[in-house]
């Protein structure tokens, strides 16, 4: 399977805490191919954020099975897993956490900074990453100078500076207006037509239709896989009236 | 603005601490260099024979107010022979003793000295008027005294003591002559001083026969260590010392004592600059404090960070450079500071009338910056590990 990007195998995650233990997520099963633009959705504590984490390597699974471009990730060490988070993946979060007090041009830089090899065509990287979501002009402009949209703006551009195979969305409308939040659903789309793979993590349906497939959690499982059959493309005006 | 006022705060610990260490090292240094200049304003090039042995570290028994009296004039006489100690220029021998002197002006408790006549030639001291003694009125035993400046104002404020007489042990001398100004050299004033000849001291005013002291002149600095060998070799032979018995006398050249001055000195300052550091320990403390207070400040960043691919280590360097940074500009005001108060206080020992220096060395400016990088890395390493065991999932938390 040559597109194969990731395929988990039974996926768990228990928490412990002063001797509780609590079940986030299990029996985790599926794969993913490259370009595709997923939705993972669920209600609020339903371990679609575990699952993110884990499928993003921020945390690692308790049990089972998590095949990263084809090799076991079990025996990444944390240092493994930062290279793996840096070179393969972006992150979008629904509070931005962009640097404050810190130019948008050396919030979009960071990723590269934290590269092994010096590249000498970070300006290049970092404008080419700006101008695709439409932000070169702000470049000098402090991230605390934004809207709540162009700061999600100059996120997306952060996730895509290090040109990763997958972009992670975690509620990335959920702190902007409807027109802002549109205006990112369609970076978004325009990034996965661009061959991107795109996991978006939302509870809103109407959000996670803009996916071609959903993942649905519910209580620590996974609940259905399915296509989406009536896709929502985030570039007409009457999408905004809905 | 209150966060602005704590980081003020914690570096004011690390500025006191530096300043207290520049200031520490700067008025020792100073207070060094004077002492080193008195001792070697008798000059370099001088050896000096006491009696009694002694280890070479220690001082001679004779210097802790043990009488010896194995220093005898004719040794003065046999190491006076060329062939004995070919670098010797000149040579003088002292007896000191206390006593009451009296003039028509009033009468004082004075230190006198007997001296061969090569005195001025061996220190090196200027008269200021009138004349020193010679060879023949030492022989004789004569009644002659010559005045330091500070005591000729004493005893004859307002007229030149030159002619006049003075009671000494109730035995009366003339004055002949006065030496100039010098101020304070070595241990002894020589501007408070009495000098009659050495057996008038040793004969008429101490009842004895031996001498305390021996100064010799050495014609060049760099024949001093043979001279010491020669001396030290015609002393034995005088004192028919055996081959394997020790020494009845020590002797010291003026180098030799300058190092052992500077060793002591040295120690006594770097004691105070130990201690002038413990402040700086509790600096180190208050910055280690900040820096746990910026760590947790800090979680959702430092959870970005390594979410986007920084390391562990990433981080620690991150942390470790800022509490480094906040010591290191904390160092470079306390230099400022410190070196400010060293200068005001060489202003007011300067008017007090001491020759006093004020220095500031490269290597108490090294020294300083260099610690306050130490005390930045020390107390900044568990905060920056600390940091780096953050979470990168803190970054999808939201308030």
């Amino acid at each position: 399977m040559p597109n194969q990007l990731i395929q988990v195998q039974n996926l768990c995650k228990t928490y412990f805490s002063e001797g509780v233990e609590t079940r986030a997520l299990c029996g985790a099963t599926f794969e993913i191919e490259k370009g595709e633009f997923i939705s993972i959705m669920g209600p609020s504590g339903s371990g679609k954020s575990t699952l993110m984490q884990i499928l993003g390597f921020l945390d690692r699974p308790t049990e089972g099975k998590y095949f990263f471009e084809g090799s076991d990730t079990f025996s990444f060490d944390d240092d493994a897993l930062a290279k793996v988070r840096n070179k393969k993946i972006g992150f979008v979060f629904q509070s931005f956490n962009l640097l404050s007090r810190t130019s948008v041009f050396e919030n979009v830089e960071l990723p590269l900074l934290y590269d092994e090899k010096i590249g000498k065509n970070n300006k290049k990287k970092v404008m080419d990453a700006l101008i695709s979501v439409g932000m070169e002009h702000r470049a000098n402009y402090f991230s605390n100078q934004l809207s709540g949209g162009e700061k999600q703006r100059v996120a997306i551009a952060r996730a895509l500076v290090n040109d990763p195979e997958i972009i992670f969305a975690d509620e990335p409308t959920g702190n902007l207006d409807s027109k802002s939040g549109l205006q990112v659903m369609k970076i978004l789309q325009k990034l996965n037509d661009s061959g991107r793979t795109v996991i978006l993590v939302t509870h809103e349906t109407y959000t996670a239709e803009h996916a071609k497939r959903i993942i649905y959690v519910k209580d620590g499982s996974i609940v259905a896989d399915d296509p989406v059959r009536r896709r929502r493309i985030a570039d007409s005006e009457s999408e905004l009236l809905k | 603005m209150a966060a602005k006022l704590r980081s003020f705060l914690t570096i004011l610990g690390i500025i006191i601490g530096i300043a207290s260490v520049i200031v520490v090292m700067a008025i020792g240094g100073s207070a060094q260099k004077l002492i080193l200049n008195q001792v070697s304003g008798v000059g370099s090039n001088l050896v000096g024979v006491l009696p009694g042995a002694s280890d070479e570290k220690g001082p001679p028994a004779s210097a802790m107010g043990i009488i010896v009296t194995t220093l005898k004039f004719t040794d003065l006489k046999a190491l006076t022979e060329k062939r004995n100690v070919p670098n010797l220029v000149d040579i003088v021998a002292y007896v000191t003793g206390s006593a009451t002197v009296k003039s028509k002006n009033g009468s004082y408790q004075t230190s006198y000295q007997g001296v061969t006549a090569s005195l001025l030639n061996v220190e090196d001291i200027k008269l200021k008027s009138g004349r020193f003694f010679i060879k023949e009125e030492d022989t004789n035993m004569a009644r002659v005294a010559v005045l330091g400046s500070n005591r000729a104002k004493d005893l004859f404020p307002n007229e030149d003591p030159v002619g006049k007489t003075i009671n000494l042990k109730d035995l009366s001398f003339t004055i002949i002559g006065v030496l100039s100004e010098r101020g304070s050299v070595g241990f002894s004033n020589t501007d408070d001083m009495i000098y009659v000849p050495l057996f008038s001291g040793q004969k008429l005013l101490l009842g004895i026969d031996y001498v305390n002291f021996m100064r010799i002149k050495i014609d060049f600095k760099d024949n001093i260590d043979r001279a010491v060998i020669d001396v030290k070799k015609t002393l034995r032979e005088k004192h028919r010392i055996k081959n394997d018995a020790s020494d009845d006398f020590s002797v010291r050249s003026s180098a030799q004592a300058i190092e052992t001055l500077t060793t002591v000195t040295n120690v006594l300052k770097y004691f105070l600059v130990a201690v002038a550091a413990i402040s700086l320990v509790v600096g180190g403390v208050g910055i280690m404090n900040i820096m746990l207070i910026s760590v947790h400040q800090r979680v959702r960043e430092v959870g970005l960070r390594k979410a986007v691919g920084a390391k562990n280590g990433h981080i620690i360097s991150q942390f470790l450079i800022e509490s480094v940074f906040v010591t290191v500009i904390g160092g470079i005001f306390g230099i400022i500071f410190g070196t400010l108060v060293a200068f005001l206080v060489a202003v007011i020992i300067k008017n007090l009338g001491y020759d006093w220096e004020f220095i500031i060395t490269l290597s108490a400016i090294v020294l300083a910056t260099s610690v306050s990088v130490f005390i930045g890395l020390v107390f900044g390493i568990y905060p920056a590990i600390k940091a780096s065991r953050i979470s990168p999932m803190e970054a999808l938390r939201y308030e």
